[in-house]
């Protein structure tokens, strides 16, 4: 990839960005920012395509903890999210028919 | 043969990374609604699994054994730690855990950048890689020590109230740190022989930034903190997708920086707080103004008894419940749960009026009384119980101070003036559950205490709440 798709991806991507979020209700905030959370240890793909270049004691600790950390931010993240998500749900079908309502 | 050829062709492998950015996309769009959001998260998980294992696929990637066995070390050790935490953690402890996971991420970052600084410079290394991978690793540390502080803050492990510098020597201090920062990166990026011991520099510089800039912050306004930390650790991963020219951790990263953002906009909004108020530093400088005014009120708080409370609650027609962070301390949500359905059977109206940000963050106590099986349909937002207060005969205020402070509306010089709150002081009667005197998360005094038609309840907020729904049944 060149220089310019990169930037490409990276400015299209912002616009996504700003468009999921443009209308969250307060209520979801918390969990919003919890699964936004996960999706950054994206990191992880990082510490994984350079373990195999890399050589040395300290580079491969600081490795093994990068992909921790990421393990961690990914899988954390998620099941975190799940649990407050579920909580929702069980509340979720009144919910549907005060929207038809106000709709 | 065949097939595990066509599995590690690049071709295969950005085709998956394609689909994993796109479930995810798809997944957070979900997010956004309470019918959706489940599914979105799963979804979203989905293509995060996809995008790691297609980079395991790629060829070359298991070159010598020792490879294999460290990324399942790693992931060993993070799963044994993630997993635990995330399933044993209090609904209560929530903004603290996700500081955590956010500061985990931006860690990885830091180290990441570190051992491509020693790998990577010198000859052949393009100098966009290198000025991205610098960015990456100033805000990946930067996040990660915030979030630190952040997490300690929440846990109570370090003080919740600001801890600052006298005067302008914060900010001073601050700034020259950062620019220390940014000239290392100038340095390196020009060219220098020590490159090891300046990327290290680097990250310490930028750690020391993380820290002060997270600790002059009041506990209050933690929550806005993290989400922009976890902008930052979004912005720096979608840096580091840059420099290792990965387009699944560019897009990923991007769409977390720029929601992030959006989000701490949101955040602080439902505060009535901005931005930039809240990173040049907490509540702390502003308070001295208003006290004389609340001062001025005290000494004449009416204390009441459980009897009372419940014969005062059995006797209304419409109960309002304005919860708070104190209830969720006291773990009290059940028993409130219990005495909505004892004032019930006896034919009383009970509803619950919800903050923005009741808890710590915006949305945290629809989880917590989620949680203890509230039914959604007693829930109201504030903007739809505030003209509701006026016909209701009793408010039970538990474990919440600030956000019913009318300071917010009679005081210009309160430094919560302007803040949107739920206006129990237009009810009939107010009674509050408290621990004691001690004011709010924002340390602030509330007139509402002092007003002829409040009264006192005073203790723990379960054993309180208990108490009052025994007597309400014995009635």
């Amino acid at each position: 990839m060149g220089i310019i798709t990169e930037l490409a991806i990276l400015v299209l991507a912002a616009f996504v960005g700003f468009e999921v979020i443009s209308k969250v209700p307060n209520t979801l905030h918390t969990p919003l920012m919890s699964g936004t959370n996960a999706i950054h240890g994206i990191v992880i793909l990082g510490g994984l395509l350079l373990m195999h270049e890399s050589s040395g004691l300290l580079e491969h600790v600081l490795l093994v903890i990068a992909v921790m950390f990421g393990t961690i931010n990914v899988i954390g993240g998620f099941l975190v999210t799940d649990r407050m998500l579920e909580m929702f749900k069980a509340k979720d079908p009144p919910k549907a028919e005060d929207e038809e309502q106000g709709a | 043969m065949i097939a595990t050829v066509f599995l590690q062709t690049t071709n295969f492998i950005d085709a998956a990374y394609i689909v994993a950015f796109g479930l995810m996309i798809y997944g957070m769009t979900g997010l956004t609604g309470p019918r959706t959001a489940v599914r979105g998260n799963k979804i979203a998980a989905t293509g995060m699994a996809i995008a790691v294992i297609a980079t395991l696929l790629r060829k070359g990637e298991f070159h010598g054994s020792s490879t294999v066995w460290l990324i399942i070390l790693g992931v060993a050790i993070g799963t044994a730690i993630g997993v635990p935490a995330a399933r044993r953690v209090h609904m209560t402890a929530m903004p603290q855990m996700v500081a955590l996971f956010n500061g985990v991420g931006g860690g990885a970052v830091a180290l990441i950048a570190w051992v491509e600084f020693r790998h990577h410079f010198g000859a052949d290394w393009p100098l966009r890689s290198e000025i991205f991978e610098l960015f990456g690793a100033i805000v990946g540390s930067i996040s990660f020590w915030g979030s630190n502080i952040a997490f300690g803050k929440l846990q109570g492990i370090i003080p919740g109230r600001p801890i600052k510098l006298p005067g302008a020597a914060q900010s001073i201090l601050n700034l020259g740190l950062f620019l220390v920062t940014v000239a290392a990166a100038i340095v390196l990026c020009a060219g220098t022989h020590s490159q090891a011991l300046f990327i290290l520099g680097i990250l310490v510089a930028a750690g020391i930034l993380g820290n002060m800039v997270v600790l002059p912050i009041g506990g209050a306004d933690m929550p806005v903190v993290i989400s922009l930390l976890n902008a930052f650790t979004g912005l720096s991963a979608a840096a580091t997708g840059v420099a290792l020219s990965n387009p699944v951790m560019i897009v990923a990263g991007m769409i977390v920086g720029a929601s992030g953002t959006i989000l701490t906009n949101l955040m602080a909004k439902a505060m009535n707080r901005s931005v930039p108020a809240i990173v040049a530093g907490g509540f702390g400088g502003e308070v001295a103004a208003p006290v004389g005014a609340a001062g001025e009120t005290g000494g004449t708080v009416r204390s009441t008894s459980a009897q009372d409370v419940a014969i005062q609650l059995s006797y209304a027609r419409l109960v309002v419940i304005a919860p708070g962070y104190g209830m969720a301390v006291a773990q009290a949500q059940h028993a409130v749960r219990e005495l909505e359905r004892a004032l019930e059977a006896k034919g009383v109206e009970v509803k619950y009026a919800i903050h923005p940000v009741a808890g710590r963050m915006p949305g945290h106590m629809n989880v917590l009384l989620a949680e203890a099986d509230v039914p959604y349909d007693l829930l109201r937002e504030m903007d739809d119980i505030n003209p509701e207060f006026s016909r209701t005969d009793v408010v039970l205020v538990i474990g919440a101070n600030d956000v019913t402070n009318p300071a917010a509306k009679n005081e210009p010089g309160s430094p919560i003036y302007g803040m949107p709150i739920l206006e129990v002081d237009h009810a009939k009667a107010v009674i509050v559950l408290k621990r004691s005197m001690a004011s709010g998360f924002a340390g602030i005094d509330n007139p509402l205490f002092y007003e002829e038609k409040t009264s006192m309840l005073f203790g723990d907020a379960k054993a309180s709440v208990s108490e009052v729904t025994a007597e309400v049944q014995a009635l």
